[in-house]
């Protein structure tokens, strides 16, 4: 395994919330309105050539964080320090600059592509804007980057309609990398696949990762993916990260409660009698109303009084494996 | 020791008459399934297994052919006149689907819906309609049932939602139920939750289930046997431990060689090369061959017939006694 | 596959009511461009031979009190609506359109005022505000095209703003703002022509509500004005007339009708053609 740079990303007590729209009887009362805290003060960091994985349910935020993190939503609170300067305070060409270096590749890929446009020229605008290359350079940048994507060339006249899904998934992907980003963060890009084209998609990241010394942050919520592709794994509960650490020994020794059902719970590929016990009772309680102390305790079969009480932190005794628990049991 | 299957169904074929001309969905599928059985339809967007579930149910839109023979418990239901059809669905055949909030009347309470299909099915009396709906509620895993009945679909959540449709499904308690992806729209752990009801039920109630994914870790955990479809049609047909001990066409070997999971970290996967076929030009042979790596000339000129590899085990594959074990260790 | 941007036109046959649609709109160029060639009779000569004259072999359509011949007025007149078709709909689809792309992509104020503002034009009817305009301003075909763009723009800005918010949502617009491209480009290069359709499809329709808008005028005597041939005039200059003749009031109405049908169909048959929802 190729050794990892040194820290390429550090976000530091980042929070995202939304307000909802006040309901008349908020304005008569004087109450503000209520706020979707979806992401909660969430801190980690990403070595250069680096994979980490964020995986999380629906409504664990990690989409937004994901957003945030490219800057398409203003942040309220917390820093994001890329190679060592503070992403948030850039303005104009500083920027721009940070678009640069940290792309995204969204999950739709129907949507994510401008249908009117041919690939051609939209790979081409994104050279163009940042001068990435010389006006005249650009269609011979364009071929290769279709090439680096395994598209064959004459893919630049045609528009994405053309194009089967993991197709349009690989244009996204030559997108991004047109302007030579440093980091690129993967929104669920495989969900939208059929499963026999996921496989080619994943690949090519591994592959593009090799070549270019890329890192990546790769949001799914397909465990056996994120357990193949990531060096570490953040898993996220109710806008919070509740357990981050190496990917193998994560998956082997789960030591959150949530990450331990939620591994119990993912389908493997071996036929097996299902125990009668479910892996997680209960559901998952809504963003906007979340549990006093650790948001988890209402499902958690170890939750005890100080669970509802206190939340626990997310403790980093072990270097590199935080777990946010109560009761984590240490690491062997 | 097998018992007589509870449906039946022989060279199905489904055609849609489509302004850029007929389109074959279905072509010659054959599957059966047992009482208290679950059979796995797995196979990717364009394979059919949705179109298969409701031809079953004749629930296809106008502009759908179908041919073939449909058998359950001894009725054949591509013959049936569609009165007929109204008193099995539900009553004998039910059916739930992958969305949940488009399944269920958005303006009906969960009570009114599971209640309907009961008076719809023979429960005259209101009060042993209300217990009955209490009864099902409870069955399927949902807290106070009482308080339950009087909400709106858009009060529950995902889960819930899920459980009443099955609520609703089983309401008139068929002895076969059809599931079309239940779980695809649903959380890993909520997913978990509901397929372990599904399976519970099964048991309970005797009843037979044709399960449709397209996620084979779900066939894996939880069906008895499988049929594996491609493109219209089936490729193989085996007991869930062989389908998994050791695949018989090509395209599940090449599926589950794919999967991540097994080898090496970071490892390059073996993906399959090429795209799903698009089904307005079927295949002269067989559907999988131009993206197989163990076609043969054979292949690409007739369709392969189904190969009877055992009891309960089929495959339409030339390659079937060649293939390598698919896992890595 | 084709090299060329696609066009989406999905029919392979091209429907029977955007056919009679498109003839009908054909005829009406035709007329429009080249009236003199079509015209038999000059619109405005006097003829006191022919004095209220039904329709006959020398006139097709009739003659008026002073024996002009409603044939050929009724043509010159198509040229003249096709400036009322298109004047009195350009200015407020240009405006229109900038200010709801401003107002759907921007937010804050502006979405706020100019939701206040579409509230307050529809609470008045339309034909009401536009005479209202006019009586202030004075009568005359200028003056309508000023009447109608003051208020006409509003819709076109409801529906940009609409179809922005729908485009603003969609992934690509989110790729472009992480590539770091400016408003501008985002606004103009990628929202506006995937936003543009149904637009296009209200400005035909909307042709033809204004051609009807403009004879409602001219009849009133506040759009164009005598001795300029206006179906609406022509309308007008007839209703005295209508127990003798008819077919003064007749023929110009029925190029209404005809004009009227032809953008409305063209637009139905291109807003299908075009998979636009409506």
């Amino acid at each position: 395994m190729t050794e990892l740079g040194e820290t390429q990303m550090r976000v530091i007590g980042l929070s995202k919330s939304f307000a909802r729209s006040r309901s008349p009887l908020d304005w008569a009362s004087g109450r503000p309105a209520a706020r979707l805290m979806a992401v909660r003060d969430v801190s980690f960091d990403v070595a250069k050539g680096e994979t980490l994985g964020i995986v999380g349910e629906s409504g664990c935020g990690k989409s937004t964080l994901a957003r945030c993190l490219v800057r398409l939503l203003d942040i309220e609170q917390g820093e994001i320090i890329f190679e060592g300067e503070n992403a948030l305070a850039h303005r104009g060409d500083a920027r721009r600059s940070y678009n640069r270096s940290v792309q995204m590749v969204f999950q739709d890929p129907n949507g994510s592509l401008n249908p009117r446009m041919t690939v051609g020229e939209c790979i081409g605008e994104a050279l163009a804007v940042h001068a990435v290359v010389a006006r005249a350079e650009i269609p011979k940048r364009v071929r290769a980057l279709l090439d680096l994507v395994k598209l064959p060339s004459d893919a630049a006249n045609r528009c994405p309609h053309e194009f089967s899904g993991g197709q349009r998934q690989r244009i996204a992907i030559a997108r991004a990398l047109a302007v030579e980003p440093a980091c690129l963060i993967a929104d669920e890009p495989l969900s939208a696949l059929d499963v026999s084209v996921q496989a080619q998609i994943v690949n090519l990241f591994l592959e593009l990762q090799t070549r270019l010394g890329l890192t990546l942050i790769f949001i799914t919520h397909d465990l056996r993916l994120v357990h193949h592709l990531a060096h570490r794994i953040a898993v996220m509960y109710l806008g919070r990260i509740v357990e981050i650490g190496p990917a193998r020994q994560l998956f082997a020794t789960p030591r959150h409660p949530y990450t331990q059902g939620l591994i119990a719970s993912a389908p493997q590929l071996v036929p097996r009698r299902l125990s009668e016990r479910e892996a997680v009772s209960g559901e998952a309680p809504s963003p906007l109303a979340p549990p006093p102390g650790c948001a988890f305790h209402t499902r958690c079969r170890r939750a005890a009084d100080i669970c509802r009480e206190a939340r626990p932190a997310l403790d980093e005794r072990n270097g590199k494996w935080s777990v946010a628990c109560h009761f984590a049991e240490s690491q062997a | 020791m097998s018992l007589a299957p509870i449906l039946s169904v022989k060279d199905l074929d489904v055609v849609f008459a489509t302004p850029r001309g007929p389109l074959q969905a279905i072509d010659g599928v054959t599957l059966d399934v047992r009482p208290g059985e679950i059979l796995g339809l797995v196979g990717e967007s364009g394979s059919g297994k949705s179109v298969t579930l409701r031809a079953i149910l004749r629930l296809l839109r106008g502009n759908a052919k179908i041919g073939g023979q449909i058998v359950f418990r001894g009725e054949h239901l591509i013959l049936a006149t569609e009165r007929r059809m109204q008193q099995l669905r539900g009553a004998s055949i039910g059916m739930i689907f992958q969305e949940p909030m488009t399944a269920l009347n958005p303006v009906l309470t969960i009570g009114m819906q599971i209640e309907e299909t009961l008076a719809a099915h023979g429960l005259r009396e209101a009060k042993a309609r209300r217990s009955r709906a209490i009864e099902l509620l409870h069955q399927v895993g949902i807290p106070s049932p009482q308080d339950r009945l009087g909400g709106y679909p858009h009060e529950f959540s995902g889960g819930m939602r899920q459980r009443a449709m099955i609520a609703i499904a089983l309401a008139a308690s068929p002895s076969l139920l059809l599931a079309d992806e239940p779980t695809t729209a649903l959380d890993v752990t909520i997913q978990d939750q509901i397929l372990k009801l599904l399976k519970r039920l099964t048991t309970e109630l005797g009843m037979a289930m044709i399960l449709v994914t397209h996620d084979l870790g779900v066939v894996a955990e939880t069906c008895d046997r499988v049929s594996v479809m491609y493109a219209g049609r089936v490729a193989e047909t085996a007991p869930v431990d062989v389908l998994f001990a050791a695949p018989r066409h090509a395209y599940t070997h090449a599926l589950l060689r794919s999967a991540p999971g097994g080898g090496a970290p970071r490892a390059m996967l073996t993906p399959i090369a090429g795209q799903p076929p698009q089904l307005q030009a079927p295949a002269q042979g067989c559907a999988f061959a131009p993206r197989c790596e163990y076609s043969e000339a054979r292949c690409l000129e007739g369709r392969p017939p189904m190969f009877a590899l055992g009891p309960d085990q089929a495959s339409a594959c030339h390659a079937r006694d060649r293939l390598p074990p698919w896992r890595a260790s | 596959m084709s090299g060329a941007k696609a066009s989406r036109l999905s029919a392979t046959a091209i429907p029977a009511p955007l056919l009679i649609g498109a003839v009908f709109v054909t005829l009406m160029f035709a007329c429009a461009a080249a009236p003199g060639l079509l015209a038999p009779y000059d619109p405005v000569a006097f003829d006191y031979s022919a004095l209220l004259k039904p329709p006959s072999f020398a006139h097709p359509f009739g003659a008026d009190n002073f024996g002009r011949d409603i044939l050929s007025r009724t043509i010159y007149a198509t040229r003249i609506d096709c400036q009322i078709a298109f004047f009195s709909t350009l200015a407020p689809l240009v405006i229109g359109s900038l200010v709801g792309l401003a107002a759907g992509y921007f937010g804050g104020w502006l979405d706020i005022l100019l939701g206040r503002v579409i509230d307050l034009v529809l609470t008045f009817p339309f034909l009401v505000i536009v005479i209202a305009i006019v009586a202030v301003l004075g009568p005359g075909l200028v003056n309508m095209y000023v009447a109608v763009s003051i208020v006409g723009w509003v819709f076109y800005a409801r529906l940009m703003r609409g179809e922005v918010l729908v485009q603003k949502q969609l992934d690509y617009v989110g790729a472009a703002r992480v590539l770091g491209f400016g408003s501008a480009r985002i606004l103009f290069r990628h929202i506006l022509p995937n936003a543009a359709r149904p637009l296009l499809v209200y400005w035909v329709t909307d042709m033809a509500l204004k051609i009807l808008l403009g004879s409602s005028l001219g009849y009133l005597g506040l759009g164009a004005q005598p001795p300029e041939a206006e179906w609406g005039v022509l309308i007008a200059d007839g209703k005295n007339f209508f127990t003798q003749a008819w077919w003064m009031t007749f023929f110009p109405g029925a190029a209404i009708v005809v004009a009227g049908l032809g953008f409305s169909l063209v637009g139905d048959g291109l807003a299908d053609a075009l998979d636009v929802k409506r």
